[in-house]
């Protein structure tokens, strides 16, 4: 049969793995910039901009911080991060828990309210946050770009935890309150262990939204208080340091050691078993 | 999870065995406490409290700053003046234009780039399958605005890219399309469309990546042995099952990108700015405020339109 001759064997490979071809073009489609910005790290410009490569050099990992402002805007952007994670972590947990195991009326409302943020463009909801407070003649600065970061990350830290204590075994907090556990007892020791995942992924992910927020922390800002995304941004209109490329590298490594340490823990435990 | 099992209401024990008051609801937790409990509205209340303060609230002082006329310096006043809604379309129309054909281009290529690394990272990976979701999420460890500004290299004039799409010709197509022009990437649509597809990707893998890993596969083989062949099942099987993927994607790559300004502004030119960049203008530079809100008022509208009749249409879809 014409099938099987072994001339047409390499398009029969190909038919059968089209698929992972594609997929792993598309990978490197989403990796390339990444591999940009490591590599231009080591970059030695001739002008302000560092969009063509010139010669090897380590200069800027050896002065991360040599460019002014640069790394008081990364301390500004990890305290604004970390301030949104907390609230928003302990706000949205608990609203998960009030929409994923209560039946109340105006759940409905509650889910919408929860839902719609996440359905809105950035540059209207920070448009429509900095109407507020121009109206209501607050400050732009610090604080209302904590509250415009508490606002987004809401709705990922609900998400998350809501998934999490939706899909968890009822039966196990029945078995504690049978073994005459006190409601408080059962919630720490079986309920909140079990949501511990769910919360996590919700922190972390308002931790990385926060952090790289550009949109809305740009029509909540002001003109003193300079996130580092802001940093980048005015970076890209007056000339961008290297060093920028060395702060986006060092983030990349840092966030896969965290993942990549968590999977290979996880997948030890799962083997252990 | 291999959670220990509970021999306790298995198999002898009849459904009437439990006296449940709430029959047939699903996510009612174990909580039997008095009925008309309070707890879930103080559960909600800093969560809703704040988004009723800070994401509802705004929209009712924009859409009152919306109808103001005035200047800053003499202040804005409430004047039920509509103009700005009328003087916004016409100054900015062509700027909503851009902005939705862009982002329904991107969200198209979104999904014809993504579907098959999904597809791939649901079936065909194996034991890699943790790796490859990290590579997949792995780019937004590094902040999208530099990742963006990495895209001015790698599209730049005398830059590969542009230099092999020179050689077979492919500039001249998609100058002749409008898409590009002067032999160049940068500052033309072209590279906006490609910075908004790269940039929410993510956004479409994940929710692909979910409803397809949740196939039963014995679907698969039940369709091969009734004779289908790959296509056919991928057409009858797999696509149809994968559609609340596609719609939550597409949506969550379509929304963002319509209102984008950073790859405009970045990637683009005067002559390719989104609506995004419209009414950062207005709000940041030219400090014309009630412009401002009334722009981000129709832009939310339309959104609210083609969302609601996409996911109705989408709705019907389905059941067919």
């Amino acid at each position: 049969m014409a099938a099987d001759s072994p001339a047409l064997a390499p398009v029969r490979w190909l038919r059968r793995n089209a698929v992972v071809l594609a997929g792993l073009a598309a990978l490197l489609y989403l990796l390339l910039p990444n591999v940009v910005v490591m590599l231009f790290s080591f970059n030695k410009p001739a002008g302000r901009f560092n969009y063509e490569w010139r010669t090897f050099s380590t200069d800027a990992w050896t002065d991360p911080c040599g460019v002014a402002d640069m790394c008081g805007s990364l301390a500004l952007s990890l305290q604004v991060a970390l301030l949104a994670t907390l609230f928003a972590t302990a706000f949205g947990t608990l609203a998960a828990f009030a929409l994923a195991r209560y039946r109340f009326s105006g759940k409905g409302t509650g889910n919408a309210l929860i839902f719609l943020p996440m359905a809105m463009p950035e540059v209207v909801m920070g448009a429509s946050l900095g109407t507020l407070f121009l109206n209501t003649r607050v400050d732009f600065g610090f604080v209302t770009i904590l509250i415009a970061h508490i606002m987004f990350c809401l709705s990922f830290v609900v998400v998350a935890v809501k998934a999490r204590v939706m899909s968890m075994d009822p039966r196990l907090e029945e078995a504690a309150r049978d073994l005459y556990a006190g409601p408080l007892q059962t919630f720490l020791r079986v309920t909140l262990p079990l949501a511990a995942p769910g919360i996590a992924a919700g922190a972390m992910l308002s931790f990385a939204l926060s952090f790289d927020d550009f949109i809305i922390t740009q029509f909540n800002a002001g003109p003193s208080t300079v996130t580092f995304p802001m940093f980048v941004w005015g970076a890209a209109q007056r000339g961008v340091p290297v060093q920028v490329n060395v702060i986006g590298t060092a983030m990349f490594l840092i966030a896969v050691a965290i993942v990549l340490g968590g999977q290979v823990t996880a997948n030890r435990r799962r083997s252990d078993r | 999870m291999t959670a220990p099992t509970v021999p306790a209401s298995a198999g002898a024990a009849p459904p009437t065995d439990r006296p449940s008051p709430e029959t047939g609801s699903s996510g009612d937790g174990p909580k039997t406490g008095p009925r008309r409990s309070l707890t879930p509205y103080w559960l909600l209340l800093p969560a809703g409290l704040w988004l009723a303060v800070f994401f509802v609230s705004p929209f009712f002082y924009q859409a009152s700053t919306s109808v103001q006329s005035g200047s800053l310096e003499e202040g804005f006043r409430v004047t039920w003046d509509f103009s700005n809604y009328s003087d916004a379309l016409a100054t900015y129309g062509e700027h909503f234009l851009r902005s939705f054909l862009y982002a329904s281009f991107a969200t198209l290529l979104c999904l014809l780039i993504g579907y098959p690394l999904a597809y791939m990272i649901a079936f065909r990976a194996g034991r890699w399958r943790g790796l490859l979701l990290v590579m997949v999420i792995a780019p937004f460890f590094t902040s999208f605005l530099i990742r963006t500004l990495a895209w001015k290299t790698i599209l730049s004039d005398g830059g590969p890219v542009v230099g092999v799409l020179e050689s077979v010709h492919i500039l001249d197509v998609t100058s002749l399309l409008g898409l590009t022009g002067d032999d160049r990437l940068l500052a033309t649509p072209l590279a906006v469309v490609c910075g908004l597809t790269y940039n929410f990707l993510p956004f479409m893998i994940l929710p692909l990546y979910s409803s397809l890993e949740r196939i039963d596969l014995s679907l698969h083989e039940a369709a091969r042995d009734l004779y289908a062949k790959p296509a056919t099942v991928f057409r009858k099987v797999t696509f149809p099952l994968s559609l609340p993927g596609v719609v939550a994607g597409t949506l969550l790559t379509f929304i963002p990108a319509s209102g984008d300004y950073i790859n405009a502004q970045l990637l683009g030119s005067p002559n390719t700015q989104m609506v995004g960049n419209a009414i950062q203008k207005q709000f940041l530079n030219v400090l014309d405020y009630p412009a401002a809100a009334a722009m981000s008022f129709i832009l939310m509208a339309i959104i609210l339109i083609v969302v609601t009749i996409y996911m109705r249409r989408a709705g019907t879809e389905e059941l067919v």
